[in-house]
C-alpha cells in the first residue's frame, strides 16, 4: 500500500475534525443545570398518618367518596380507616366495615363483643395509595394507562385503560380497586385536582384531629416535611422496596 | 420461492402494515416517555391536565366565611368543635349559592355519633372525645334536639 505525503496530510486533518465535530454537539452542563433540566418542578407529594390521633369517625372516607364521585354505597373505596384492638390475651382483632365509612361508632368487632377490660391497646389507621416511587402497579400495566407525575403521584387514564386488573393483583397495599362505573382501575390520587391549586385533599381538609396531612419533601420549610424528616416515621410493607411515601407516627407491628 | 409460501406471507406483511397504519391514526400525538423512566412515564401527557380539570366539591371553612361570617366566627370561638369542617356536616360546597338544594344537612344521630360513641380504649385519641352509650342515652332522638354543634356547651331547652 502507497500513500503520498500530501494524501496522509489531507486524511489526518480530515479525520481529526470530522471526529471532533460530532463532540461539539454535547453541551456540558453545570450540575445545577442538570438537576434543573431532569425535574421539572420542585414538588414531591408525601402524606403523614398520625394514628395517635385518628378517631376513627370516617369523615374523610365520605369526604373521599363525595369529592372523587366514587359511588358511596359500592364497597369500594380510595381511602379506609382500620379498627385495630389487640386483648391482653394477644390476639388481635381488626375490622373495618364499608372501609370505616360511618365510622366506628359499635364497640363490637365483626359482631364479637370484646370485653373493656380485656383491650391491651386499640388504635385505628386510616390507609391510602402510597404513591411509590418503584410502583408495582404501574410496572404491571401492559397499555401505559397509569403512570407517574413528576411530582410523584400515580395516576390513572381512564381513556386508555382497557380494565384488565393487573394493577389491582399487582399493588401490594390492595389500594386498587375496580371502578363500577368507569370500568377501570382506580385509586386514591391524593386529590390531583386539589394539591395541584394549592387546596388540601379532601380527607385532610376534613379531618377535625389533624391525624392526616399532606406534604411536599421537596420543600424543607414545610412543616410536615419536617415531620417526616425529623421525627420517627414508619411506612408500610416495607420490605417490598416499593418505596411508598404515606409515612405513619405511632405505626404498631400489628398492622399489616 | 413458490406461490404456497408467498401467498401467506404476503398477507401477514398486509396484517403488518394495516396494523401500523391503525395505529397512526388510533395513537394519540402526546402518547410516550414523559420522565426519566420508560417503565413508570410512559403515559398520555393531557390525562394529567383532565386530572387537575377535575371538579373540586370541598371548598373549605374559608370559603363558607365569605357569607356565613357569624356561624364560623361562632364555631371557631366553641373550642370542641372549632376544628370540625362546615361540610362536614352541610356537605360539600361546590354549586352552592346557585343551587340552594345542593347542600344536604347531615343532622343525624349517626353523623354525631361517629365521634362520640363512646369507646372505652386506653391511650386513644377517642377516649379524650366526651362519648355517650348509644343505647343509654336518649335513644334514637337527634342529638341536635337538645344539643348546639355549633357551640356545643350550649343545652336548647
Amino acid at each position: 500500500m502507497t500513500c503520498s505525503r500530501r494524501q496522509f496530510l489531507k486524511e489526518a486533518v480530515g479525520g481529526t475534525l470530522a471526529s471532533t465535530l460530532p463532540l461539539s454537539a454535547f453541551v456540558f452542563l453545570s450540575p445545577a443545570e442538570a438537576k434543573a433540566a431532569v425535574d421539572e418542578a420542585k414538588v414531591r407529594w408525601a402524606f403523614l398518618v398520625d394514628t395517635n390521633k385518628c378517631t376513627g369517625c370516617g369523615l374523610c372516607v365520605t369526604a373521599c367518596k363525595t369529592e372523587n364521585e366514587v359511588p358511596f354505597d359500592s364497597p369500594v373505596t380510595r381511602t379506609w380507616v382500620e379498627r385495630y384492638v389487640v386483648t391482653k390475651d394477644g390476639e388481635t382483632h381488626i375490622d373495618s366495615p364499608l372501609g370505616g365509612r360511618d365510622g366506628f361508632i359499635d364497640d363490637k368487632i365483626r359482631g364479637e363483643e370484646i370485653d373493656p377490660e380485656n383491650i391491651a391497646k386499640a388504635f385505628f389507621v386510616p390507609k391510602l395509595c402510597n404513591q411509590c416511587d418503584n410502583p408495582a402497579c404501574v410496572q404491571v400495566c401492559p397499555v401505559g394507562a397509569t403512570y407517574q407525575t413528576h411530582d410523584g403521584v400515580v395516576l390513572i387514564d381512564r381513556e386508555w385503560c382497557i380494565g384488565c386488573g393487573y394493577c389491582i393483583m399487582a399493588c401490594p397495599y390492595g389500594v386498587r380497586f375496580f371502578h363500577p362505573e368507569h370500568k377501570v382501575a382506580d385509586k386514591c390520587n391524593f386529590c390531583y385536582h386539589r394539591i395541584t391549586k394549592g387546596m388540601p385533599p379532601a380527607c385532610v381538609e376534613c379531618c377535625s384531629f389533624d391525624a392526616r396531612r399532606i406534604a411536599n419533601l421537596e420543600d424543607p420549610d414545610d412543616p410536615v416535611t419536617k415531620i417526616i424528616l425529623t421525627e420517627r416515621v414508619a411506612v408500610l410493607k416495607d420490605e417490598y422496596g416499593t418505596k411508598p411515601h404515606v409515612f405513619y407516627l405511632g405505626l404498631d407491628a400489628n398492622v399489616r | 420461492m413458490k406461490w404456497h409460501v408467498l401467498r401467506p406471507l404476503w398477507l401477514a406483511i398486509g396484517v403488518l402494515a394495516a396494523i401500523l397504519v391503525a395505529r397512526q391514526f388510533l395513537v394519540p400525538d402526546d402518547f410516550g416517555v414523559h420522565g426519566p423512566s420508560f417503565t413508570y412515564n410512559y403515559h398520555r401527557l393531557s390525562n394529567v391536565q383532565e386530572w387537575k380539570d377535575f371538579p373540586v366539591k370541598y371548598l373549605g371553612r374559608e370559603y363558607c366565611a365569605d357569607c356565613h361570617r357569624r356561624n364560623v366566627r361562632r364555631l371557631n370561638r366553641s373550642s370542641a368543635h372549632s376544628k370540625v369542617e362546615c361540610e362536614n356536616c352541610h356537605g360539600p360546597g361546590a354549586g352552592h349559592p346557585e343551587e340552594i338544594t345542593a347542600l344536604p344537612i347531615n343532622t343525624s344521630r349517626e353523623q354525631c355519633l361517629r365521634c362520640h360513641a363512646l369507646l372505652d380504649y386506653p391511650e386513644n385519641g377517642r377516649s379524650v372525645v366526651p362519648g355517650i352509650v348509644d343505647r343509654m342515652h336518649m335513644r334514637r332522638r337527634d342529638c341536635v334536639e337538645c344539643h348546639n354543634p355549633h357551640d356545643p356547651r350550649e343545652e336548647r331547652k
